[in-house]
């Protein structure tokens, strides 16, 4: 049956005329019907205010409280949590850990995830078995991977840093974990790209193969070099779904946690301490749950902020 | 570059000839070349889950050997223990790192992993698609913000979420049940799958859907009949994302369940405590959780070739 209907769709697709002269519906039945978007949209939208409403109004309100170690209550304190913001240098700090974390992860594994895709389109032997292998890391849950990475590059006997003393690329006195906390943060991105270079893989080669090859045929018949096509045909076809990988990553990055709280804890000293880490210190370790309030809405403005910019710079379409 | 190529065509038959068999074997040269390069890559992101597969086969003294001696003493207790049940402390090769953990049976854990993945899954496409096929479609004079907000509900960090939640869930009797959990990951992927999509039902011309509907279909018919057969792909990518998200996902099992359902994150998280990691068991269950999604992802793979041309539509 849809073959049928496909094919006789195609031989008039071009059928303008037809296309306008379909009857209109009534108002109501276009609104509540198949042919309205309401239907379409309704319950994906429920679902998201049904969870998504109460976590945020709930973070508002708690920001304008405190817990009180004193009296083991919780207390209004009016914008006291907010004003703390400014004058905390430590959210200066997370605010920077976080910006070099969010770049490098984000162009490095949206660079090599472009790459790895565009290889694995070009039809190897084995295409699905390599490409089944690629999303594994990502099956791993991140706080095992941490541990993982955590071995893979301890000080003493990890396989890593193992390989990076041999090759006289790392001294012993300054460690991948530890030490000064120099490399720390290399080491908390890591097992990131790791995991999530697969992420970009896995939806830029699905719309790798989702592009009509007729531009591409027509490129190659006109003498368009190899590099011609990728930058003029390939890359703005493609881009779609760059902008939505990339924008999915940034927000989740911004969120970043596990990596942090199962290798470094933040540190050494406050060196790999990300936003979400110190909110999470804040609200569950020195039980300061309004001002733990705060910096989970300041990394949701943060996303906010840093997507509305991506689209505009970007110009992405929705 | 085309000039060559014609003058090649237009040449005496032998040297055209000889020009293809060069080219024939430019191309499998090409094609050994990026076979070898794809499979040193996917080899390189396989590795650390090797490693952590041959560690769930190796002894404690083993695992810490280094360099990494091989042929190595083998053993399975690991296995016997975290799938079947066995006794933990046997006699011997395996015995525990000392970390006072005394359950390490996740059997039921890895079902639970598998039955709220999988439901999630479903439901999330069943939510998204249609979702995503109206932003798409219909002429929203707000698309742009639609698709905004279902993108920040992605933003809050489960940090802040989680408590919340845990109240909401309280209230709602919903604590430790499957459905509650099932809900929580469909809405954590749910902005994904709809965004994704979306941009997938962009790159379907229109004149796809107006066709179908001129033929006598319905809206909905349109959709379901013809269009969802051009971003198969899509739909693939989508669902195992949205699987492995809710597989992954941590927080939001641990303080909306009081452990009864837990699942392969959660039971990972148990077998570190502060005085020793367990990384027998923990590399045990990370293996066997990893084999029957690999398989899987085996198994949908044939999705993700090229579907229709879409070209053809002129």
């Amino acid at each position: 049956m849809a073959n049928v209907d496909r094919i006789s769709g195609l031989e008039r697709a071009g059928d303008r005329r037809g296309a306008m002269r379909r009857p209109v519906a009534p108002t109501a039945r276009r609104a509540l019907g198949w042919d309205g978007p309401l239907v379409w949209l309704l319950p994906v939208v429920f679902l998201l205010l049904l969870l998504g409403i109460y976590p945020f109004v709930f973070n508002i309100w708690n920001s304008f409280r405190e817990f009180d170690p004193m009296t083991g209550t919780v207390e209004p304190v009016g914008w006291a949590n907010w004003a703390r913001l400014f004058s905390d240098d430590r959210v200066v700090n997370a605010l920077k850990i976080t910006g070099l974390y969010v770049g490098f992860a984000l162009v490095i594994e949206a660079t090599l995830g472009l790459g790895i895709a565009m290889l694995l389109n070009t039809g190897p032997w084995g295409a699905g078995l390599w490409q089944s292998l690629l999303i594994l890391p990502m099956v791993v849950p991140p706080t095992v991977a941490g541990v993982m990475f955590e071995v893979f590059q301890n000080a003493d006997f990890g396989v890593i840093s193992w390989l990076l003393y041999e090759a006289n690329i790392l001294g012993k006195a300054e460690p991948l974990i530890g030490g000064t906390g120099q490399h720390a943060l290399k080491a908390v991105i890591l097992p990131d790209v790791w995991q999530w270079t697969p992420f970009f893989v896995l939806i830029l080669l699905a719309g790798l193969k989702a592009l009509p090859t007729e531009p591409l045929e027509a490129a190659q018949v006109d003498g368009a070099s190899a590099r011609q096509r990728f930058l003029h045909i390939t890359l703005p076809m493609l881009r779609p779904m760059i902008a939505v990988a990339v924008l999915f990553r940034l927000v989740d990055l911004l969120k970043v946690f596990d990596y942090v709280y199962v290798m470094t804890n933040g540190g050494p000293g406050v060196n790999t301490e990300v936003l979400s880490f110190y909110a999470y210190q804040r609200s569950f370790q020195t039980i300061e749950w309004g001002y733990g309030s705060v910096l989970g809405i300041v990394i949701l403005l943060l996303a906010i902020v840093a997507a509305n910019v991506y689209v505009r710079v970007f110009k992405v379409e929705w | 570059m085309a000039t060559i190529s014609t003058s090649a065509r237009l040449g005496p038959a032998g040297t055209a000839n000889a020009g293809v068999a060069r080219r024939a074997r430019g191309r499998l040269a090409g094609q050994i070349v990026r076979t070898l390069a794809s499979a040193l890559i996917a080899l390189l992101f396989f590795l650390p889950i090797l490693w952590w597969g041959l560690n769930s086969i190796r002894t404690t003294t083993e695992i810490f050997a280094l360099p990494p001696r091989f042929p190595f003493d083998a053993t399975l207790d690991w296995y016997r223990v975290v799938l079947g049940n066995a006794d933990p402390n046997p006699q011997g090769g395996a015995a525990g790192a000392g970390s006072g953990i005394t359950k390490f049976f996740s059997l039921p854990y890895l079902g639970n992993s598998f039955l709220i993945g999988g439901a999630s899954t479903l439901l999330v496409l069943l939510l998204a698609t249609p979702a995503a096929y109206a932003l798409s479609r219909f002429r929203l004079r707000r698309r742009k913000d639609i698709a905004f907000w279902i993108l920040s509900q992605r933003m809050l960090p489960p940090v802040a979420a989680a408590y919340p939640l845990q109240v909401m869930f309280q209230r709602f009797g919903w604590t430790d049940t499957y459905h509650g959990l099932i809900l929580v990951h469909t809405a954590i992927n749910a902005p994904l799958a709809v965004l994704l999509l979306l941009s997938f039902f962009d790159e379907v011309p229109r004149e796809l859907d107006d066709a179908a509907m001129i033929d006598g279909a319905s809206r909905f018919g349109a959709f379901r009949e013809v269009i969802l057969h051009y971003v198969r792909g899509g739909l693939m990518a989508t669902a195992v994302l949205a699987f492995i998200f809710s597989w992954n996902e941590f927080l939001l099992v641990l303080v909306l369940t009081t452990g009864k359902i837990q699942t392969v994150p959660y039971a990972s998280s148990t077998f570190t405590t502060n005085f020793a990691t367990e990384w027998g068991y923990l590399a045990a269950l990370g293996t066997a959780s990893v084999v029957p999604i690999f398989v899987f992802i085996l198994l949908v793979q044939r999705h993700l070739v090229r579907g229709l041309t879409l070209g053809a539509v002129k």
